[in-house]
């Protein structure tokens, strides 16, 4: 049996430890967010965060994960009620199939979690791991912008407060 | 490598008037203009019952039917954009069904950037005939003549303040008549939702992992399957000890079919660990089958072909001394779908059903029909979103995969998704091309004669027969390839765009087909108009530089058509093309093109930078204008612009198939790479000429081909090497 966090809830799931955990959160806890591209690695599209940071879950044994806190898509928001940067993506179109966009929104997450206002080119480094077939990468850049100026709008209240 | 020759003028001129007299076609202008026949509108001609499309229940609740699938093109919301307008209703009052054999119309496949021409002209006809009869019965019940009603909010509204609900209007089988493709369409001044940019329908899904794929189905008692393809296409199995594979944890079942393999578990990374498994302890013969890899030209070129005229002049170069000439060659490419195909079926009291991504669910059911040896009518398919596809990729290979191993286990769902290296090794790839151009510039510095000749594999192998089915050519009873055969024009396939839409006097195009198909391949995004555009608007470039003439302006030179004229102004415009400031390192291009001749004008002009020591290029900004008819939702048109500029921009730049003489070695993103988000550009806009009213004319593909004849441009410009080979690689 391994317990391991999920979008803020410790879920525990009795599978081979060597299990990758994108199988995990598909079959045992049924999420949608992080999808099969490639199983080596190499395309982002089963991104999510581990302990905050963009992490690859087709190649990431479940049984490395005791303990540590994993947020899928899911975990962001829903249809009804989309977080910050999942509305940004509406709000720019930013998606054509979508297969590869739960990936983006977890990788470019993890940026804005540390650096709410990335520049271009860091956005750019960031973002590279992840491929899109589609051809969507200016509307995703943009919806990361636009997720950028969200945050920094609703946090610069706070921090003059703060000053 | 062989040579490419230099585009100088040719002392080979005087043999060309000596060339084969081609049996006449017409030019394709004269095609898609010529006068139609009384056909109804849309696919309303092949499906012409009006309830084929749109019911209304006596609750008010209306159903949209529509053949077309959702590929992430957003047709879903154009479509029901279409079926609202018309309706007077909100978009949130339509529920749409997309391509299901049980419940839609057939509208063949989701291709060739057709779906909002047929399907979207087919509702919205539909959709005003339902309006029109709607308002027609509220006129018979209130006594009252329908000019003083109209449809408003799913009620048809009285001058007087009566009003009648959709709901209550619907009896006696009101929409149940033939579609008449007569009815008033909405005017373009009294439009709610067409031409506005709508939010796609399926895109909240989407960002919040919702259950939005085929690979989200989840069906009660479901088992997870993986198959194990061979090394290479022509393996064998010799051997393989699957009784300990049987006995891992979760294992349901190994299925071995003469070559044809496959393991069934009840979790999926289950049934991924027997698959390596299987993997391990098969062992194949196998011997190389296919060309020389570094020769793969040397060989289209040296193979038997079918001679297919497109335009047939003289070639208008006898006699002349201006003569050019310049050879273009592309790779084979491939669709590269992020995610592997996939698909999930069931067998149960005699019935099967097939959930599906494939891009035509009625031609799927024809072959999986025969493959399973089922009637046609005791199959189903049923289309959900897949990964994106660009054509013809694994989508139905899977969907027969998928029913094999139903049939095998009836009862249970089975779910079976391919693995990287079997999308990327298997899926049919877009055919190696060889072009040829010749033409002659006039004294007055207008082109005088144009040769043109396409040489390529097949472009279509999709299902329909089961042969066609990658399963089908595993199995110990073998269904074998019908013999490919070249797409009829004005469409066509290899020769797709081969004519080009220019004034020019006495043209001869033909189109030498090649039957033989060493590696698999289909129809990928624009077909042979990506390598024929490159080709045509590449050597209009050439021709431009060599007439000492703007590459813009000797395109309008040659141009009467005033939306092609349009759309060019509109692109050069938006770059800034007259002031471009030239920069170290920096070129501009310029494309353009009518997407089949018949469908969506799309010019663009590009600057690109590039570093001649790391021998790389990166598109840096691009302006585009298209015009795709009445636009009905104009964000819908950018983004698949946007798409097929940057998707084009990656194949012309990084993309060829790797093999060997056994078999493809590109079977990863590492062996395959595409374009990633470091090299994006700084700018990509896109002008959508909105031509309200018009016919729809079809977008998806428009940008394939301008896009990598303007990097090309770009490039040659910026260093004066033009690159005649796709991927471009600097020297």
């Amino acid at each position: 049996m391994i317990t391991l966090t999920v979008n803020g809830h410790a879920q525990q799931v009795q599978v081979d430890p060597e299990t990758p955990l994108l199988y995990v959160l598909r079959g045992e806890l049924a999420l949608n967010g992080a999808k099969f591209g490639c199983g080596v690695g190499q395309c982002g599209a089963c991104a999510v965060m581990i302990d905050g940071a963009a992490v690859n879950s087709c190649v990431t044994p479940v049984g490395t994960l005791r303990g540590r806190r994993v947020v899928t898509v899911e975990g962001l928001g829903t249809s009804a009620k989309p977080g910050v940067l999942q509305q940004a993506f509406i709000d720019e179109q930013a998606a054509q199939c979508g297969y590869c966009i739960a990936g983006m929104i977890m990788r470019a997450q993890a940026l804005l979690d540390h650096n709410p206002a990335p520049s271009d080119s860091e956005i750019r480094t960031h973002m590279a791991p992840n491929l899109c077939r589609c051809g969507t990468h200016m509307r995703i850049f943009r919806a990361i912008r636009r997720a950028s100026e969200a945050l920094e709008h609703n946090a610069a209240p706070r921090r003059e407060a703060g000053a | 490598m062989s040579a490419v020759r230099r585009l100088t003028p040719s002392r080979r001129g005087f043999l060309l008037g000596g060339g084969a007299l081609i049996v006449s076609f017409s030019l394709p202008l004269a095609i898609a203009e010529a006068p139609a026949e009384k056909k109804l509108p849309g696919s309303l001609e092949r499906s012409p019952k009006l309830a084929s499309w749109i019911r209304i229940d006596e609750r008010g609740a209306i159903t949209v039917f529509t053949g077309k699938c959702e590929l992430g093109q957003g047709i879903k919301t154009a479509l029901i954009q279409v079926a609202a307008e018309e309706l007077a209703v909100a978009p949130e009052s339509i529920h749409l069904v997309t391509a299901d054999t049980a419940l839609t119309p057939n509208e063949g496949y989701t291709a060739g950037s057709h779906s909002m021409q047929d399907s979207g002209t087919a509702i919205r006809y539909a959709a005003a005939q339902a309006r029109s009869l709607l308002i027609g019965a509220a006129a018979a019940q209130l006594g009252i003549s329908r000019e003083h009603l109209k449809a408003q909010d799913g009620e048809v509204v009285a001058d007087d303040g009566r009003r009648l609900r959709f709901g209550a209007l619907v009896k006696d089988e009101l929409l149940h008549v033939a579609a008449d493709g007569r009815s008033d369409l909405t005017d373009a001044a009294h439009y709610r939702l067409i031409g506005k940019p709508v939010h796609r329908v399926d895109i909240p899904a989407k960002v919040t992992g919702g259950s939005a794929f085929v690979h989200d189905l989840r069906l009660p008692g479901m088992l997870h399957a993986r198959v194990v393809r061979p090394p290479s296409y022509h393996a064998t199995l010799s051997g393989v000890d699957t009784t300990p594979i049987a006995k891992m944890p979760g294992v349901r079942a190994v299925h071995r079919e003469g070559n044809y393999l496959a393991v069934i578990a009840e979790h999926e990374y289950q049934a991924v660990a027997a698959m390596l498994a299987v993997e391990r302890a098969a062992t194949w013969s196998d011997s190389p089958t296919l060309p020389e890899p570094d020769k793969i030209f040397d060989w289209l070129a040296s193979q038997p072909s079918e001679r297919i005229p497109v335009v047939n002049g003289s070639g208008g170069l006898t006699g002349r001394t201006n003569i050019f000439e310049a050879t273009y060659r592309r790779a084979y490419q491939m669709h590269a779908s992020i995610g592997p195909s996939c698909a999930v079926a069931q067998f149960e009291n005699g019935r099967l059903t097939v959930w599906t991504h494939s891009q035509g669910v009625f031609p799927l059911r024809a072959a999986i029909a025969q493959l399973v040896q089922l009637p046609a009518d005791k199959v189903r398919c049923i289309q959900v979103d897949g990964s994106g596809c660009y054509g013809h990729n694994g989508a139905d290979d899977a969907g027969a995969d998928a029913a094999l191993l139903a049939m095998a286990l009836p009862g249970h769902p089975v779910r079976v998704q391919w693995m990287r290296e079997q999308e990327h090794a298997w899926e049919p790839y877009g055919s190696a091309m060889i072009t040829t151009a010749r033409a002659a510039l006039g004294p007055d510095g207008r082109i005088a004669g144009w040769d043109y000749s396409v040489r390529s594999c097949t472009h279509a192998t999709r299902a329909g027969p089961a042969g066609n089915l990658l399963p089908a050519w595993l199995l110990a009873h073998p269904s074998t390839p019908p013999p490919p055969r070249p797409l009829p024009l004005p469409e066509g396939g290899g020769h797709r765009n081969a004519a080009p839409l220019y004034s020019i006097p006495d043209a001869r195009v033909v189109y030498e087909f090649v039957s033989a198909m060493p590696l698999r391949v289909s129809a990928l995004r624009s077909l042979g108009a990506y390598m024929n555009i490159f080709s045509i608007e590449s050597f209009m470039d050439e021709l431009a530089r060599a007439a000492k003439a703007d590459p813009v302006d000797f395109r309008l030179r040659h141009l009467d058509d005033p939306r092609a004229r349009a759309v060019i102004k509109a692109a050069a415009e938006g770059f800034g093309w007259p002031d471009y400031p030239r920069r170290q390192d920096h070129g501009r291009g310029f494309a353009f093109a009518r997407y089949k001749n018949v469908a969506a004008y799309l010019a663009l002009a590009v600057e690109v930078e590039v570093d001649r020591k790391a021998r790389r290029v990166r598109l840096e900004r691009v302006v585009a204008a298209v015009d795709s008819g009445e636009a009905v939702n104009p964000d819908g048109i950018q983004n698949q612009i946007e798409g097929g500029i940057l998707q084009s921009a990656s194949m012309t730049l990084h993309e060829r198939v790797a093999f060997d003489r056994t078999r493809v070695t590109s079977r990863d993103w590492s062996s395959y790479p595409i374009l990633r988000f470091s090299e994006i550009p700084d700018e990509v806009r896109v002008h959508v000429l909105n031509q309200p009213g018009a016919p729809f004319l079809g977008t998806g593909e428009a940008a394939q081909g301008p896009t990598a004849a303007a990097i090309a441009n770009a490039i040659a410009d910026a260093t004066g090497t033009r690159l005649r080979d796709i991927p471009l690689a600097l020297p």
